[in-house]
This record gives C-alpha cells, sequence and structure tokens, in this order.
C-alpha cells in the first residue's frame, strides 16, 4: 500500500510549522489521490489546522514542500493558492450575507460584459453570471433554491454550505479542501452536504475533509489520514478498521495497526 | 460496521412535522417582508408622505415648482457629500471628515485659480487631486495601520480643517474676485429654466453622479466588492478580494467626491469661505442614515441616500413655510433620524 503507484494529486512531505515555542507541525506528511475523499481526523491540538492552512495557502511552512501535480508549489496567500486550483471551502464558509447568492459565487472573480459597455464602463454579465451560477447548483442538486438572486442571509445553513461548496467546484479547480462542513449543521442538512461531498466527488474531483464527526468520516471517506502530535500517525481505510480504532489511534491508546503507513 | 450509521433515516419520513404554515400572514408581515426584500421603498414612502404632510399644512407655497427647485438646490451640496459618505458607510466605515475634505478642494481651488492667477483648469485639478488624497490618506490609515475610521477621520476632520485654515490664511475669497479671474468656478451656481422653476447645474450634476454610482455599485465587480467589504471583511478577504485596496480606493473615490462638492458649493455659495459646511459631515450622515444605508455595512443603496437627502430638505422648506422656528426643525430633523434608525431595525428583524 505504501509503494502504490497512484500518482498523488496534492502531496506534502516534511512539513514543519513553529508558533513561537510551539511545534504545531513536526516533520507532516500528506497525500491526497486523483477522485478520492481523504479525511484528516485528529485531536484538539494535533496540528490539523495548521497542517490545512498550509495546504490552502494561509500560512507557509517552515520547512517541508508541497507538491501539486508532482510541481513543487509555495503559496503565500490563499488567493495564489485557489489560482492554482486548490479551492478551501471554510468553517465560517466565507460568504456575505447581503450579496445574493450569484454575487457571492463570483466574488472576486466577476465575469465582465463582452459588449462595449463592458469594456468601457465595466459593466458586469450579469445574465451570464447567472446562468453559470443555475447550471452549477443543478449539477450538484441544489436546484431547492429557487431565486438565484436572494441574499444569502434567507438561506439555511445547509444551503450556505451547498452555495459554499458549489463555489469551490465551480472553477475548475483540482482540489476541495472542506473545513467541518457538517460542525454547523442540523442532522438533515448534514445529510445534504454528505450527499453534496459525493456529488462533487462523482465528478472526479478530489476532497479533503477535516471533520470531527466519526460517522460522517467513516461514511463517505476512502482512506482517513489520521493527525497525532503535529504529524501524520496513520492512514487507515474506513472498510477495514472501526471507529473506536480511529478513535484509539487518534488519542494514542492505540498502537496503529501494522498495515497502515506509518509516518 | 456501517449499520449503525442510519440514524438519520428516521428524519427522512416524517420531514412535514417542520413545516410552518405559510398562509396565515397578517398585513403588517406583509408590508414587513415587502420592505425588507425593497429596501429603498421605505425612504420612498417616508419622503411621499413628508411631501403629503407638508403640503397640508404649509398649504400651496409649499408645492410651487419654485419651492422645489429651491429644495434641491438646498439639498445639492449635502447629497453629494452624503453620496461620498454612503460609499463609506457601506464599507463599514465612517468618514467625519468629508465636508473638511470639500471646504479644503475649493480653497484649493480658489487659491489657485483666483489668488495665484494659474488656469482655472489647473486649479481644479489640483482640487480633485488635493480632495483624493486626502480622501487616501484616511483610507491608509484605516487599512496598514488598523485604526478604526471613527478615530482617524475625528482627527483628519480637524487636520484637513487647519490646513485649509492656514491655505486659505483664514481668509474668504470675494464673489467679485472669483468673476473677474476664475468665473467658471462658479459655473454649478449657474441656473437654467426647467418646468417653469429654475435650477442649478450642480443640481444637475448631482442627480448625474448619483445615477452614476448606482451604475458602479450595481453593475460593476468593484462595487460589488464595496458591499463584500461591508458585509465582512474577512470573508471578502477569503473569497480573494483584496479588501485594503478596496478600502482605500472607496475612501479615495469618497475623497473626489467631496471635491467635486467643493466645486459645486463654491457656485452655490458664490465666495470661497474656509469656514463654510462646518456641520456639513453631519448632515450628510443624516441623509444616508435617513435613506436607509446600515451604518453595520453592507446594507443600503445610493438611491437611498438621494431620498433621505430630499426628505432632510423637503423637511426643512416645509417647516419654515409653515412657520417653524429654526429649533424646531433642528428637533424635527433629529427626532426623523431616530426614526429612521428605529423603523429600518424593525425591517431587518424579518426572518427569511
Amino acid at each position: 500500500m505504501t509503494n502504490d503507484p497512484i500518482k498523488p494529486v496534492l502531496e506534502a512531505t516534511g512539513l514543519v510549522k513553529r508558533y513561537g515555542r510551539v511545534v504545531a507541525l513536526d516533520h507532516a506528511d500528506f497525500e491526497l489521490r486523483p477522485g478520492e475523499v481523504l479525511a484528516v481526523i485528529g485531536d484538539n491540538g494535533a496540528g490539523k489546522s495548521s497542517l490545512i492552512k498550509v495546504l490552502s495557502g494561509a500560512v507557509s511552512a517552515d520547512e517541508g514542500e508541497v507538491r501539486l501535480d508532482g510541481e513543487v508549489v509555495n503559496f503565500s496567500s490563499p488567493m495564489e493558492a485557489r489560482e492554482r486550483g486548490i479551492e478551501t471551502v471554510y468553517q465560517n464558509l466565507a460568504l456575505s450575507p447581503s450579496l445574493s447568492i450569484v454575487d457571492n459565487m463570483f466574488l472576486g472573480r466577476e465575469i465582465r460584459s463582452q459588449s462595449v459597455l463592458g469594456k468601457i464602463a465595466r459593466r458586469l454579465d450579469r445574465a451570464k453570471m447567472r446562468d453559470i451560477a443555475r447550471e452549477k447548483l443543478t449539477e450538484l442538486g441544489l436546484l431547492t433554491i429557487q431565486n438565484i438572486d436572494q441574499a444569502v442571509e434567507t438561506l439555511s445553513g445547509g444551503q450556505r454550505q451547498g452555495v459554499a461548496v458549489a463555489r469551490a467546484a465551480a472553477f475548475g479547480s483540482k482540489v476541495i479542501i472542506m473545513d467541518e462542513p457538517t460542525a454547523a449543521l442540523g442532522v438533515k442538512e448534514s445529510r445534504r452536504v454528505l450527499e453534496l461531498i459525493q456529488d462533487v466527488k462523482s465528478k472526479g474531483m478530489p476532497i479533503v475533509l477535516i471533520s470531527h464527526n466519526m460517522p460522517h468520516v467513516f461514511e463517505v471517506a476512502d482512506r482517513i489520514h489520521i493527525h497525532r502530535l503535529g504529524r501524520r500517525i496513520a492512514i487507515i481505510d474506513p472498510k477495514k478498521h472501526s471507529m473506536s480504532d480511529a478513535v484509539a489511534i487518534m488519542t494514542g491508546a492505540q498502537e496503529p495497526p501494522a498495515d497502515t503507513i506509518a509516518a | 460496521m456501517n449499520n449503525n450509521q442510519n440514524y438519520e433515516d428516521s428524519v427522512a419520513e416524517d420531514a412535514s412535522v417542520a413545516e410552518f404554515e405559510h398562509e396565515r400572514h397578517g398585513l403588517m408581515s406583509r408590508i414587513h417582508h415587502f420592505l425588507h426584500a425593497n429596501p429603498t421603498a421605505a425612504p420612498i414612502i417616508v419622503l411621499l408622505i413628508s411631501l403629503g404632510a407638508f403640503g397640508l399644512i404649509a398649504g400651496e407655497r409649499f408645492f410651487t415648482p419654485f419651492n422645489f427647485s429651491l429644495i434641491i438646490q438646498q439639498v445639492t451640496v449635502i447629497g453629494i457629500l452624503a453620496a461620498a459618505q454612503t460609499l463609506i458607510i457601506l464599507s463599514a466605515g465612517i468618514d467625519l471628515s468629508v465636508a473638511a475634505i470639500m471646504v479644503l478642494s475649493s480653497v484649493v481651488m480658489g487659491r489657485i485659480a483666483v489668488t495665484l492667477g494659474l488656469p482655472v483648469e489647473l486649479a481644479i485639478i489640483a482640487g480633485f487631486f488635493a480632495g483624493t488624497l486626502c480622501g487616501m490618506v484616511n483610507g491608509v490609515m484605516i487599512t496598514l495601520f488598523r485604526l478604526p475610521p471613527f478615530i482617524v477621520t475625528l482627527g483628519t476632520w480637524s487636520i484637513f480643517y487647519a490646513l485649509n485654515l492656514w491655505y486659505s490664511g483664514a481668509q474668504t475669497i470675494r464673489s467679485a474676485d472669483i468673476d473677474a479671474t476664475a468665473p467658471v468656478l462658479k459655473f454649478f451656481g449657474e441656473r437654467v429654466g426647467f418646468f417653469g422653476a429654475q435650477f442649478t447645474y450642480g443640481s444637475f450634476l448631482m442627480i448625474f453622479l448619483f445615477a452614476v454610482l448606482w451604475y458602479i455599485l450595481n453593475w460593476t465587480a468593484w462595487g460589488r466588492h464595496v458591499y463584500a467589504v461591508g458585509d465582512d471583511k474577512e470573508a471578502a478577504e477569503l473569497s480573494g478580494i483584496r479588501t485594503n485596496r478596496t478600502l482605500i480606493s472607496i475612501y479615495g473615490v469618497a475623497g473626489l467626491l467631496c471635491a467635486i462638492g467643493g466645486w459645486i458649493s463654491i457656485g452655490r455659495l458664490g465666495s470661497i469661505s474656509p469656514q463654510s459646511f462646518y456641520e456639513g459631515n453631519l448632515d450628510a450622515i443624516t441623509a444616508v442614515v435617513i435613506g436607509g444605508c446600515s451604518l453595520f455595512g453592507g446594507r443600503g443603496s445610493i438611491i437611498g441616500t438621494l431620498i433621505g437627502a430630499l426628505t432632510v430638505g423637503v423637511f426643512r422648506s416645509g417647516l419654515k413655510i409653515a412657520g417653524v422656528e429654526v429649533l424646531w426643525q433642528e428637533f424635527t430633523v433629529g427626532a426623523l433620524i431616530i426614526a429612521a434608525v428605529a423603523i429600518d431595525q424593525w425591517i431587518r428583524k424579518v426572518s427569511a
């Protein structure tokens, strides 16, 4: 399993991140394969957030390297990571509540009209943005949102999550990182979001899922990356291991099984 | 081991339990929803009601083309300041220095064109430049030094005012001197007949600027970013907007608008006085608030501000014609501000 010939989409080796005396990442490794849902789990303070921040460009690592499609990349901002195809759905979703669904989906990458007005007066192509937004939401089965011009603040938590995911998935991205997508949602809405993850996956887009919710992780993940004390301690297959195994490994109560990758 | 994870299935079966009846909305609730969905509706209704009320109280003298043209002339300068203020309040900021920037710009124009005798085009460009620069100074201090907009502009209000007294030598440039050397500075005070009333070019410019700003805010990416930054700056940043750059440009554009207001104010006053419009910024904020902009940013419209400015004008004019003393006019405008904010809070409370 360790020497699989599959070429990872996103890979990191030997990441170190220190905040003063605190070592948040201690030679951590990471590997995301094409088309998979990789869950990242770990106790509070294990360094999950730091790992994700490095991968999404929010912070840069002190040591180690990140590779996207085999090429070494060094992001200095989330925007750079995004331009290269790493989209992050933040826990707070990063949506503007008073703006419409369309405006939010195209925030920061609006489409300008091709007409004379677009060239001289920078007029936006509202019709085109609406069409694309509607198309993307339909693809993800989010057509329950009827009026695409309605303000995001009028949507439910699950629908907002849907808009944020649709935004991430809409722009030809290579990797989608989802930070605790179900943490703030009710049971029914969590279900929709899990279906959404499956929908995105079925489009061949690999997903990194950070979650505390073990049932959710075991339901959608293909592989589970367990983070402990600043490094990847194991990768387990959810079909071969139970939730209590995962929790035990995560908290250090159990040694990582022999068939998993040691860090 | 997956069989214990289907606990959500039970939810799908009786989803209807959580639904509410939608038909029992009363009239009040329907009005509430309408106002929530149409943010400019409330200011328009307030303006129409006040027009009607003053028509009854003040009688025929109120409903004359002459009086309306007078109201518009009176709100022209404040209206432009309020437009500048709207951009800033939409971005969740506040600018107490708008009037000081306006007066400083007009003094720069007058100094260069009249006192120094340089070409008037140069003077106007210099005035625009001064206004934009002042605005950008505010923007830079707010973004790069992370200071609260209220504090920064409270400080620059005094600073720009002092600079303006220093540069003008605390001297008013007289009307006759402007006429002799640079009459173009008074262009926006000239009147034209229109529907039996006299309007100044400045009033037309104000309307035009509001139309341009409406277009920019609604139909350009920059305009959408103004709202996004005011709504949630962090979210805007994560969405890929360079928020600091956007904020500095907002303050810069507001400064330019103030400078344009400065040019118009020369025509309105006839002279250039470093001590004019000292309370202009408060009047501008009044217009913005009555126009329905949220002081927390991200919500409101530029058209609302125009209507807010007109409402203040209508109140002052109506009360004056009705023979109400100036102090009670002030009292009423104060009550209007509080009422406007109270109504606004009520409208916001609607849940989807």
